[in-house]
Parts: C-alpha cells; structure tokens; sequence
C-alpha cells in the first residue's frame, strides 16, 4: 500500500490518461457544450420574457396613455356640448321672450288703436243720434206753439242781456 | 498558494484523519503483538489489515471463490503472462513460520514477484534476499480496479452524453438527471471560483479526476468485492498527483513564476528565505494531495477492518464475548460506512479543489 510499485504506477497512468482524453473527447465535449447551450437559451428565453414584461408594460402604458386622453377629448365634448345647449336654450329663451314682448307691444298699439277708433267712431255716431234725437224732440216739441213760444221766452229769459 | 491549505476546513480534517490512522496502526500493532504473543495459529489482527489494504494478484470474493488475475512480467529473457492461480494454489510454509507462494522460476512474497534464483531465502532482518523481476506489470486487485472505475466512468458518461444529444434542449432524464448536478457542482462551485476565467479549460481533466476518485473510493466500500483500495495506494494518488504537477506547471504564466523566483515588493533577505520555500512549495503541494487522498481512504479501511478484528480477537477469549461484541462492532461499522460514503465524496471534491486552486494560481494573471 504504502510502497511505491512501478507497475501499479504504469497502469494508472495509462488508464487514467486514455480515461481522460476519451471522456473529454466524447463526454465532456458534448456534455459541457449542451449545458452551455441550454444555459445559454434559458439566459435568452428570460432575456425574452424580461423584453416582453417591458414591451407589455409599455403597450400598458400607451394604452393607458390613449385611454386618458379619449376620456378628456370626450368630457371635452361633453363639456362644449353641454355648453352649446345651454346657450342654444338661454339664446331662444331670451329671443322668445323678446318676441313676446315684441307681440304683446305690437298687439298693445293695435287695441289701443282700435279703442281710439271705435271711440271716435262711437262719438260720430253719439253725436249723430244725439242730433237726430235732438232733431226729433225739436220737432216734436216745436210742434206746439205754445210751447215754441215757451222755449223763446225761456231763452230770452236765460239769455240775459248784460 | 499555501494560504489556500491553512484555510481549507479540511486539512484539519485530514490531519485528524491521519492521526487517526497513525493510532489505529499503533493499537493494532500492540492487538497482533498480543494475539501473537501466544500459538502461532492464533489471529493476528494487524497481518489481516495490512493484508485488506495491501494490493494483491487476486480478487478474494468468498470463501475459496476468487477471480484469478493474470501475473504480467518482464524479466531479461522477455515477457511472461500466466494466471496467479498458479501462485496461490501452490502455498510453501518454511521451517520459520513464512509463506509463500511459488510457481516455475517465480516466488510470490508478500503479493511482490521474485526470481527463484537458489530458492526462497530471508536475511536476519527478515528481508527477502532473492532478486526483484525487472517489471512486474500484473494486473493486480487495484489496477483491475481502475479498469472497473474506467470502464464505469465510460459507460456512464457515454450514457449522459448521448442523453444530451438525444435530448438536447430538454429537461435531464434517468442517469442524466443524477450526474448533471454533480458536472455542474465541479464546473460551477469548484473550478469556476478557484480558477476564474481560464476556468473552461481545466474542466474536463478536473471532471474526470472527481469522478475518479469518487467512483475509486465507492468501489473501495463494496464488500465482496475484494476490498479493493485503489485512491488508498499511494502509486495511483502519486499518478494523480503529478498529473496535477504537471498540468500546473505547463500552465504557469510569468506572473506564476515571477511571484515564485523573485517576489515583488519583499526586501532581499526575506526573498532569500522566501524563494527556496516556494521552490519547496511547487513539489510540496501534489504531495500533499497525493498523501492526503492515500491516508484518508486507508485510514476510513482500517477502522472498518478494525471493528471486524475486534469480533475475532474478542471471539477467541469466548464464543459469548465475541457474540457481544460483534454487536456492538456491526453497528460501528454500518455508521463507519456512512461516513466513509461522505468521506468517498469529500475526499474526491477536496482533491479536485486543491487541483483546481493550483491551477488557479498558476494561470492568475497580474492584478496591480
């Protein structure tokens, strides 16, 4: 055990060279070389995902982005729509009542126009019958003489001469 | 660098661990004293331990059943292949109480391979006097071993690989699944911190020397498997070792040798101190880590080995004591070998991080 035998040594070493150069022709080779080679793809496929996580959260992001403004473009909308009816209404609101107004003026002007006419022409007419009557009274009264006679004494009377 | 050793929690560990191991040896020695101090029949703990951790020609699975493994020699008339079952079926005891085993012109001592020559003969010192082969290559417990752990090592990651292919981009699947985090642990938690940038290029040689050494140590804790004790033999840890010194010091840059042989900003006297301590430094290193591995996984062996001897030198007093305390030894060992599984795995990322910090330190480029 202890001693050294050439022949032991000879042998080991022979074996344990042909064992190596073989091993590491045909095993380790291709051994390492796959393990590397699948590292490597794992390394690349998380790469990949870690690429993709951000591509993702970009995207996100832009969508975010785009969603935010649309709501703003649409309150915008909504906001000057509102705007507009309002105004639409406050506007024919006013112009209706100023167009009241206008009418009820107009429709004011046109009774009392009429009121002033058909008094006019309720005077003419007062003061046509009121001549009639006073024609046919005068007939009938200065049918008399006595009492035409009555009447000129009695304006003789009142009209005194001063 | 060698601030990377204080700091490292398990250094302590191994000092630990090889006290332990020190102290293990040391009271076993005194239990086979003991044991030996009656009948020569009597058990020797010690000889059985060192017997379970030492190399041998054969793979003991039970009882008789073992795999025979072939005995590979040089001598000065060429090379010689035969099966070690030869040897073991041919055991000789001498008049002095030795064994050993022989076959045509070899002697088997102490699983080491000797000429016959004159016939087997000791010095007074109890040394053998009959001269080595010039190589012995034999495929031993330990080097089939590794050729176990090698032919593991390709089956499974061959398996992983085209797992990968098939799948590609997919989630893991099946054994693919269980090794992925362990590849994926040396890459990340070991040589990316240690080495930085030049990193990816020391990966696949501290994959396979991780996986190495854990699959080595896991082998080691299979019973029945002869118990095999490849990361614990200092021949294959110093094999390690120096492939790591070797790599470290291609690697080297300028700014790894300028801080080595001329230290900036240290006055003259300390560079004189300094300087042949980090020369000492470069060969200290990979020895440190050859030793480290080597103790702890002997060490981890011995204490299990231990706790089996107990039962038997207990069991030779009487049947009852060694009833009793082979209870008690069963259950230190199941808890042995859960900690042993971590060491298995410790040892391996302590090795591989070590490996990975040296070469960290010789590829650091200039920073101020």
């Amino acid at each position: 055990m202890l001693s050294v035998s050439l022949g032991t040594v000879i042998w080991t070493t022979i074996a344990f060279l042909i064992v190596v150069f073989i091993l590491a022709k045909f095993a380790w080779k291709p051994i390492l070389s796959s393990i590397k080679e699948r590292e490597d793809s794992i390394q690349e496929a998380l790469e990949d995902a870690e690429k993709a996580k951000e591509m993702m959260r970009e995207l996100k992001e832009d969508n975010e982005k785009l969603l935010q403004e649309a709501r703003l473009e649409r309150d915008e909308l909504l906001k000057s729509a509102r705007d507009t009816k309002d105004k639409i209404i406050s506007d024919s609101k006013e112009k209706a009542s100023e167009e009241g107004e206008k009418i009820i003026k107009s429709a004011k002007e046109a009774i009392n126009a009429e009121k002033s006419a058909a008094m006019a022409e309720l005077k003419n007419h007062v003061a046509a019958l009121s001549i009639e009557i006073a024609e046919k009274i005068l007939r009938q009264e200065l049918s008399k003489d006595a009492k035409q006679q009555e009447l000129i004494d009695d304006a003789i009377k009142n009209a005194k001469l001063n | 660098m060698e601030r990377f050793i204080i700091k490292n929690p398990s250094n302590k560990a191994s000092l630990l661990r090889t006290s332990t191991l020190l102290f293990a040896l040391v009271s076993l020695l005194n239990f086979s004293s003991f044991a030996s101090s009656g009948e020569d029949k009597k058990f020797n703990a010690g000889e059985m331990i060192m017997h379970h951790i030492s190399d041998a020609h054969e793979i003991h699975i039970i009882g008789d059943f073992a795999i025979y493994l072939p005995i590979i020699l040089k001598t000065e008339s060429g090379w010689e292949v035969f099966s070690s079952s030869h040897f073991y079926h041919n055991e000789i005891h001498d008049d002095s109480g030795n064994h050993y085993y022989e076959y045509s012109d070899y002697i088997l001592f102490h699983e080491h391979v000797y000429l016959k020559g004159n016939g087997f003969t000791l010095d007074e010192k109890g040394e053998i006097v009959n001269e080595a082969v010039t190589l012995d290559m034999s495929i031993t417990k330990n080097i089939a071993g590794i050729f176990l752990t090698c032919f593991l090592m390709l089956f499974v990651f061959f398996k992983v690989a085209s797992g990968y292919k098939k799948r590609g981009m997919q989630a893991p699947k099946g054994i693919q699944s269980f090794m992925e985090p362990l590849i994926l642990f040396v890459r990340d938690e070991i040589a990316r911190p240690s080495i930085g940038k030049h990193a990816d290029r020391f990966v696949p040689f501290l994959l396979t020397v991780f996986f190495f050494i854990w699959i080595s140590n896991l082998l080691g804790l299979i019973p029945f498997l002869g118990g095999l004790n490849i990361t614990g033999t200092l021949s294959v840890t110093m094999v390690l070792a120096t492939i790591v010194f070797i790599i470290t010091t291609i690697n080297g840059n300028k700014h790894y040798w300028g801080h080595l042989f001329w230290p900036p900003n240290v006055p003259l006297p300390i560079k004189v101190i300094l300087v042949p301590i980090e020369i000492a430094g470069i060969f200290i290193k990979p020895l440190v880590l050859m030793v480290r591995l080597t103790a702890n996984i002997t060490a981890g062996h011995i204490i299990i080995l231990a706790f089996v001897c107990l039962i038997f030198i207990f069991g030779e007093q009487s049947a009852g004591a060694g009833y009793g305390v082979g209870i008690g030894s069963t259950l230190f060992m199941i808890f042995m070998n859960f900690i042993e599984l971590l060491v298995a795995f410790l040892q391996a990322y302590v090795f591989t991080l070590l490996a990975a910090l040296y070469f960290g330190g010789a590829t650091e480029e200039a920073h101020h």
